[in-house]
């Protein structure tokens, strides 16, 4: 799970070019929109994408990116589950 | 009359501000070279880096002629507006969102593929809500810009503009982003077709 997170927090910052962003400045339950890293639509679009293409998954419900996407440890979570599915 | 109070070029990888060299870098890319002046700037704007080529010459260019006196210290967010041109639109992007097309289209790379979203960023970053507009021309049309500017601030509702030319494709940028206003600042040059001809050649 730690190194999941790890690299999740490196594929989030080259995926959504959040170059002024060091892997360690993101928590593991930091909030990743709006008053967290503060990311948009955009972004969200651009997670779907990143699972996708790095972990062959796709999201069949969007209604579920909220609470997916909440935090890495939480994108995590959710890699975790569909990879032991 | 109206005056063109600021003016900077972005050209070959050169800035230079009032006609004065202000930043001269060593970049081996475009994409570096930009990012090598922002943090020259040190605007703390992390949202750069999100942006295409259009949007961050158009934004830096900005930063520049508003960096002594921010607009909205003297204007309200509707006096202000922003009138761009250039002559490849948004092709710049456009091309890259088509070679995204080939894996898996870029969400990121979608939005900007239109010339105006430079003129949006530009007005986030400056808290700008006037009039906008873009043309697209063959190139840098000195007498339709000024004369387009002048009704811009002749209706009444305007007071300062961030005009100019941003033109951008592959590694090949011109920028000449200019801010006239309805009253002269220090150095301010008459907005006439033939001053904006004068500056935007470097003559």
């Amino acid at each position: 799970m730690k190194e999941l997170m790890a690299n999740l927090k490196k594929q989030i910052i080259e995926a959504l070019n959040l170059k002024h962003l060091k892997p360690e400045d993101i928590g593991d339950d930091q909030p990743l929109f709006v008053e967290g890293l503060g990311l948009d639509s955009i972004d969200a679009l651009e997670l779907i994408v990143l699972l996708q293409q790095q972990y062959n998954i796709r999201l069949t419900n969007p209604q579920d990116g909220p609470k997916i996407f909440k935090s890495v440890k939480s994108i995590a979570e959710f890699i975790q589950q569909h990879q032991t599915a | 009359m109206n005056f063109i109070n600021q003016y900077c070029h972005i050209r070959d990888c050169v800035v230079t501000h009032q006609g004065k060299e202000f930043y001269t870098g060593q970049p081996s890319t475009l994409d570096n070279f930009m990012e090598e002046v922002y943090e020259f700037l040190s605007p703390a704007y992390p949202k750069f880096y999100k942006m295409d080529r259009l949007s961050k010459l158009g934004f830096l260019a900005s930063e520049i002629i508003v960096k002594d006196l921010p607009l909205l210290s003297r204007y309200t967010p509707e006096q202000v507006a922003v009138v761009l041109s250039n002559s490849s639109a948004s092709l710049d992007t456009d091309l890259r969102y088509a070679e995204s097309l080939k894996t898996t289209a870029s969400p990121a790379l979608f939005v900007y593929t239109l010339p105006n979203i430079v003129a949006g960023e530009i007005c986030i970053r400056q808290g700008i809500q006037g009039e906008n507009a873009f043309f697209v021309t063959e190139q840098f049309e000195a007498k339709q810009m000024a004369d387009y500017v002048d009704l811009v601030i002749a209706s009444g509702k305007t007071s300062g503009c961030i005009a100019g030319w941003t033109e951008v494709l592959d590694d090949h940028h011109d920028i000449f982003l200019y801010l006239v206003e309805n009253e002269k600042g220090a150095n301010g040059l008459e907005h006439t077709a033939e001053q904006l001809q004068k500056i935007y050649t470097g003559l």
